[in-house]
Formats: C-alpha cells, sequence, structure tokens
C-alpha cells in the first residue's frame, strides 16, 4: 500500500506538484493520467525520492519512504523509466539481470529469473539473452525495459509511458501482458500516460492531474460517469462517453440464454466491441463462445445500448 | 567471378587521383639523389643519383620497379595490389639504400659517411602515402592493422640484424654510442609512459569530479587549456626554477632525486601537458553517457559508486582511451625537449646532433621517435575502435 500525504515539489516559485494525497491499495493499478506538464513524472518519481519531495510524505506500507537509504528503497521498487533506459553496453540478460545483481542474489537464480521474464515476455532466451539493446526492435527493447522492472519480484511497480513509442498492435499486446503480469504476482503498479484510453483500459484507479493537482482520483467508471471538474470531462472527451463506459464490462458480464444468428463474439471482448459488432453487421443479437469455444448464450444490441447510459 | 569482374576495370585505364600526386612525386624524386657521400662526419656531401649510388643492375632493377610501381599506383588498381606494390617498393628502397651505403663506401673506410638523399626519402614519403591510402580503403580490423605493424617491426629487425644497413652513417652513428642509445631509449620511454601513467591516475578523478561539479569545470579546464597554450620549451624552462627550489629547501626531495634539472622537471611538464587530453575526454565521455541509462541506473538503486564504476565509466571509457592516445603519441614527440633540462631521452641525440651539425645524429634521434609514435598511434587506435561498441544509440 501506498500512502500520498499532501505531496508538494516546489522549483524556486513555481509548483509542480501541489499538495497532492492518494491511496493506492495492495494489487491494485493506479494510473496517473493528465496533459503534458501536469507533474505527472515528479509524482511518479517522488514515489522511489529520485526526486526530494518540497514537503509532504509518502509511506510505503505504513513505513515513511525517508527512513531507509534511497538506493534501498529502490532495490524494492520496481522502476520502468520512459522510453526504455537499457544499459546501452550490457546484454538483454546483463541488463535484467541489474536490480537482482544488486541485491547479491546467487548466480543460478538470477539466470533462471532472467530465462523465466524472457519467455513471459515472449523472447526466446536462447535467441535474446546475449544481444545487445541495439540488436532489438522498439517494442522488444520497451518489453526488456519493462521485464527489468520486474526482475527482482517487486512488489511495487512504478511505470512512466511505458508504452508511449509502440504501435498500436504492439501496444495492446504489451497491455496485456501488464494485466496478466499483475493478476500473477499481485504487483501493486502506478502507470504514467497522457492517454486516457489507455487509462480506463489498464486502471482500477484513474488520478486525474493538471497544473500539478490531483483534480480526480477514482475508478473508471466512476470518473466517466462523474467527473468532478469540466477539465476531467475534457479529457474524457464528452462523445466518447458511452463508449468509454462499454469498454469497462465484458460480454460475459450481459450474456443470456437463448439462440442467435451469425459470427458468435468472444465472452471476454468488451461490451464496446459487442455494441460495435451489432451495428456493422446490423443484427439485434449475437451468439457468445466461451474460451474453449463453446456456446454460451447471447447478447442483445438494446442491453448493450443500456449499459451506456450515464449510471445514476 | 571476382575475377571476372576485375578484368573490364582493369581495362580501362582510369586514372586514380591520388596517383596522380603519388606518381608525379615518385617520379620527381627519381631523379633527385638518391645517396649523399661525404669524406667524413660532417663536410658537405656529394649528391648521388640512383645510378651513381649503386652497381648498374642493382640501379636498373630498382629504376624498372620504381616504373612498376608509378604505373601502378597512377591507374585505378586493385586496392591489395596497391598495397602490395607499396609495402614491397617500400622494403626494396631501404634495401637499396642499405647496398648504396656500401657500394660508395671505399673498403675499410671507418670515417666516409652515406646518408639517404632527398630522394631516397621523398620516394618513402610517396610510397608511404600510397601504402596509407590502401589501408584506408580497405578498412583494415584493429587486430590486421597490429599484426601488420608486427610485421613491419619484424622486417625492420630483421633488415637491421642482417647488416644491410650496417654503413649507413645513421647505423655508423649508432655503433659509435650502443649503449648509450639504449640507455636513452629507456628514458624516452619512461618520461612518456610514466607522465602518462601519472596524467591518468590524476586525470580521471579529475575528470569526474569536473564532471559532477559545474562549479570545478569551467576553472579546471581553463588552467589546464592555459598550460596547453604555453610552449613546450618555455614550460620546461620555467619549472627549473620552482624544482630547483624544492630540491635546495625540501631535503627528501633531492634524495628522490628531486633537482630543479634533469628527470624530475621533464616528468612533470609532460604530466601538465597531458592532463587537458585525459581530463577533457573524461569529462565528455560522461557527458555523452545517455541520461537515461543514468536515471534508470539511479531508479533502480544503484549507488553513485555502482553507478560510475559500472554504467557511467564504461560507456565513457572509449572515449576517455582517445585522451590516453593523444597523451601518448604526444608525448612520445614532445619528450625530445627533455635533453634541453638534462632530463636525456632521444632528444639528447638530436641536441648533441643539432650541435654539431651533424644530421646523422639528429637522425639517429628522430626516427625512433617518429618509429615510437607511429606504433603507438596505430595500436592505441585499434584498441580504441575494439573497444567501442559498433552501434550504440543515444536515447
Ligand atoms: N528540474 C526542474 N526544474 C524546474 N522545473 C522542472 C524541473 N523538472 C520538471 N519541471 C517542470 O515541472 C513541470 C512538470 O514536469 P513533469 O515532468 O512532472 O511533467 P509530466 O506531467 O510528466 O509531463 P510529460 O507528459 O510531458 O512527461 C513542467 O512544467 C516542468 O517544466
Ligand atoms: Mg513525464
Amino acid at each position: 500500500m501506498i500512502e500520498i500525504e499532501a505531496l508538494t515539489k516546489d522549483y524556486l516559485d513555481l509548483t509542480v506538484v501541489d499538495h497532492v494525497s492518494m491511496t493506492v491499495e495492495d494489487g491494485e493499478l493506479a494510473v496517473i493520467v493528465g496533459t503534458s506538464g501536469s507533474g505527472k513524472t515528479t509524482l511518479l518519481r517522488m514515489i522511489n525520492r529520485l526526486i526530494e519531495p518540497t514537503s509532504g510524505t509518502v509511506k510505503i506500507d505504513g513505513q515513511d519512504t525517508r527512513s531507509e537509504p534511497a538506493f534501498e528503497l529502490r532495490r524494492r521498487i520496481g522502476y520502468a523509466i520512459q522510453g526504455h533506459g537499457l544499459f546501452p553496453h550490457r546484454t538483454v540478460g546483463q541488463n535484467i539481470a541489474t536490480v537482482p545483481e544488486l541485491l547479491g542474489w546467487d548466480k543460478q537464480k538470477t539466470a533462471q529469473r532472467v530465462d523465466e521474464l524472457l519467455n513471459l515476455f515472449q523472447l526466446d532466451p536462447a535467441e535474446f539473452r546475449d544481444r545487445l539493446p541495439s540488436e532489438l526492435s522498439g517494442g522488444q527493447q520497451q518489453r526488456v525495459g519493462v521485464a527489468r522492472a520486474l526482475a527482482a519480484e517487486p512488489k511495487l511497480l512504478l511505470m512512466d509511458e511505458p508504452y508511449g513509442a509502440l504501435d498500436p498492435i504492439i501496444r495492446s499486446k504489451a497491455q496485456s501482458d501488464l494485466l496478466a503480469i499483475q493478476k500473477r504476482f499481485g504487483t501493486t503498479i502506478v502507470l504514467v500516460t497522457h492517454d486516457m484510453e489507455e487509462a480506463i483500459h489498464l486502471g482500477t484507479r484513474i488520478a486525474v492531474m493538471d497544473k500539478g493537482k490531483l483534480l480526480q482520483y477514482a475508478p473508471p467508471h466512476e470518473i466517466i460517469a462523474n467527473p468532478a471538474t469540466p477539465f476531467v470531462a475534457e479529457l474524457i472527451g464528452t462523445g466518447e462517453r458511452p463508449f468509454r463506459l462499454l469498454s469497462l464490462w465484458k460480454v460475459r458480464d450481459l450474456v443470456e440464454p437463448g439462440p442467435a444468428q451469425g459470427e458468435p463474439i468472444s465472452a471476454d471482448a468488451s461490451l464496446r466491441d459487442a455494441y460495435a459488432e451489432c451495428l456493422w453487421s446490423g443484427r439485434e443479437m449475437l451468439p457468445v463462445i466461451d474460451e474453449s469455444g463453446a456456446l454460451i448464450g447471447r447478447i442483445r444490441r438494446d442491453d448493450i445500448a443500456h449499459k451506456a447510459e450515464r449510471p445514476q | 567471378m571476382s575475377a571476372v569482374v576485375a578484368v573490364p576495370r582493369r581495362l580501362q585505364f582510369a586514372i586514380d587521383k591520388l596517383g596522380v600526386l603519388i606518381a608525379a612525386i615518385a617520379t620527381v624524386a627519381s631523379f633527385l639523389p638518391f645517396a649523399a657521400f661525404r669524406a667524413n662526419r660532417i663536410v658537405l656531401g656529394e649528391s648521388k643519383s640512383i645510378f651513381a649510388a649503386l652497381p648498374a643492375w642493382e640501379a636498373t632493377l630498382l629504376v624498372l620497379a620504381l616504373f612498376a610501381a608509378i604505373a601502378i599506383a597512377l591507374f585505378r588498381t586493385p586496392t591489395l595490389w596497391r598495397l602490395w606494390t607499396s609495402l614491397v617498393v617500400l622494403a626494396i628502397l631501404f634495401i637499396a639504400v642499405g647496398h648504396a651505403a656500401s657500394f660508395l663506401t671505399p673498403e675499410g673506410d671507418r670515417i666516409a659517411r652515406v646518408s639517404p638523399g632527398a630522394g631516397f626519402w621523398l620516394l618513402i614519403f610517396a610510397f608511404a602515402l600510397l601504402a596509407a591510402d590502401a589501408i584506408a580503403r580497405l578498412k583494415l580490423r584493429p587486430w590486421t592493422r597490429i599484426g601488420a605493424l608486427v610485421g613491419v617491426a619484424i622486417f625492420f629487425a630483421v633488415l637491421l640484424g642482417s647488416g644491410t644497413l650496417n654503413d649507413l652513417s645513421i647505423l655508423r652513428e649508432y655503433f659509435n654510442r650502443g649503449d648509450t642509445f639504449w640507455r636513452e631509449a629507456q628514458t624516452h620511454l619512461a618520461l612518456a609512459l610514466g607522465s602518462l601513467a601519472a596524467a591518468t591516475v590524476a586525470g580521471i578523478p579529475i575528470g569526474i569530479l569536473c564532471h559532477r561539479s559545474d562549479a570545478l569545470r569551467a576553472p579546471v579546464l581553463n588552467v589546464l587549456n592555459a598550460i596547453q597554450t604555453v610552449p613546450s620549451i618555455a614550460l620546461f624552462g620555467l619549472l627549473i626554477a620552482p624544482l630547483a627550489w624544492v630540491a635546495a629547501n625540501i631535503p627528501s626531495a633531492s634524495a628522490l632525486g628531486i633537482s630543479g634539472i634533469g628527470a624530475a622537471p621533464a616528468m612533470v611538464a609532460l604530466f601538465a601537458y597531458s592532463l587537458l587530453p585525459v581530463v577533457a575526454n573524461t569529462v565528455v565521455g560522461l557527458d555523452n553517457v545517455p541520461p537515461a541509462a543514468n536515471d534508470a541506473a539511479k531508479g533502480m538503486g544503484m549507488t553513485d559508486r555502482q553507478r560510475l564504476l559500472t554504467v557511467e565509466f564504461p560507456l565513457a571509457f572509449p572515449v576517455i582511451l582517445t585522451g590516453i592516445r593523444i597523451v601518448l603519441v604526444q608525448n612520445i614527440g614532445l619528450a625530445t625537449i627533455a635533453a634541453l633540462i638534462g632530463g636525456g631521452g632521444f632528444g639528447v641525440f638530436v641536441f648533441q646532433g643539432v650541435g654539431q651539425t651533424a644530421m646523422d645524429l639528429v637522425l639517429l634521434g628522430a626516427v625512433p621517435t617518429v618509429a615510437l609514435a607511429f606504433a603507438a598511434a596505430v595500436v592505441l587506435d585499434s584498441i580504441v575502435e575494439m573497444v567501442s561498441p559498433k552501434d550504440m544509440r543515444r536515447d
């Protein structure tokens, strides 16, 4: 659990982060969104003390972060820097092994962990372990950057626009990898982005920042339904609101027994995708299948549309 | 396949641009004196053309070889041909000048001197240029370059060992002072390498401090810059007074061999000159470390020391090594001036030679200095290339 209390950062007379208070519970994925220069990076970097706050406190599991040397704190916290920040002179394997080596893991355990992570990110260890970062594509470098942040199995992971430079297909692949990893290890994650779509897709809670102030900190449906300020509403995009809401639900949530005609849709697809399919194929309802491909029922267009209405 | 392609190209007889220059120099040089004969060490010499300096058949062969080599240089020929041609011609020239010395020296005469003439030196220059151009075009790998250097060294060792060159004036001078030569060689190396080692040990930490502290950077670099602009002879001279004072007033200093003249001020002067390249390159190398790599290192919990040793220093190393290369080549040359203040080294022969107007003696000091500097440059350039990653993205 991360408890941020009245955290403030001044540069001379400029207040970059202004009395921000928020709590990230264990296993949550908190996303910080905001326009460029709103103080997201500064807030994130005060958590692992890469930037020392002017005032306010950060507690991790109830313990003030200033109660131990900064480098020890940072070894417990995974940090995926914007871009990827890989060490250009060290191989992929050595890059990933950085924190385990700092922590003094034995060689065999480190090597095992490196291979495990490479496999997890669909990079064949035999092929990639001994390559230099310059011999990877941008998407592969980014995955190695995240693997490196995860190497010592941190309970807490900070990520600064990790998917900024990726094309949409690799990006959505990387996003679902992240959700899978979070599920598997129960990692608490704080992620910075300026993309509201990404925030809604990934976040269990979203923190909206503007000019150093935290405007709203709430679960995605709450942010969409009741934006705290006109700025938050604008960030979500008024025309997008119903569809953003639909993207929070899965077909599984609305499935009902009964037959339907035509191409089936997966129970794991979002309602947004299901609605798009209804509109596109001109159908009132779609058959629904589960992962194994077995028919489990149908979903109705009217029910979906109902879900897109502003919650009361 | 490649032979098929090469044939039409050879048939075109296209002219090589640099080849024109080389051919012109070599042609002119062939008519200039190949060797100079003097009845003794200091009288004026008589110039001897190739045909006067060598037995007729040998002179004819040499001229034919030069003619062929000039043709190969002039036309656009395969680079490997050009390289081998230049190397073979250079070897022939050195052997020929040795033979010329034996041919021109009357039997049993120990006083007469034969030295290489302007034509010889120009020919060497022309074909060295051809070799350098071919090597650059071939883009030889570092190890190949070092191997080639070793090959050249072995050639000269064999040539000198065989006695072919023994009648040349420069070797006459050498035989007159065999043990002094090696002693001064040792002193020379000790001065150049010792000051380099000291500058490296002191310069890298100073560079690290300058990199980390903006307050230090400008003053330190300015002072070192100012030292570099002091003419070398003046700097050597300027150190005489303070070191003499140290020797006179601090008893243990003179026991350590420190005095106003001799090796100590020479060492200090060379050290002072060496600092700027080492410090400046350390600063630049560290400045060029990608900020994201530094940031990641901090973010993952490296201490300052760990970050310096495992991230900053390895990434800056090729640039620092380039600084060390500059210093080494510079110091091998500058160390000759140490002789002026009694510091020893190859400069001893140079300045004695100048004093006695004995050019042969000047050469005995200058030739090894140039050869050493050249070898140091080749070796260190190769090492720098080996430690520099082929492709390091800075992002
Ligand atoms: N060292 C510094 N000195 C002075 N001002 C700074 C410093 N670092 C950041 N700032 C300012 O603080 C503000 C917030 O910066 P920050 O990097 O946190 O923004 P951000 O929300 O991460 O923006 P982006 O989306 O562009 O990365 C900016 O206006 C920036 O100019
Ligand atoms: Mg930022």
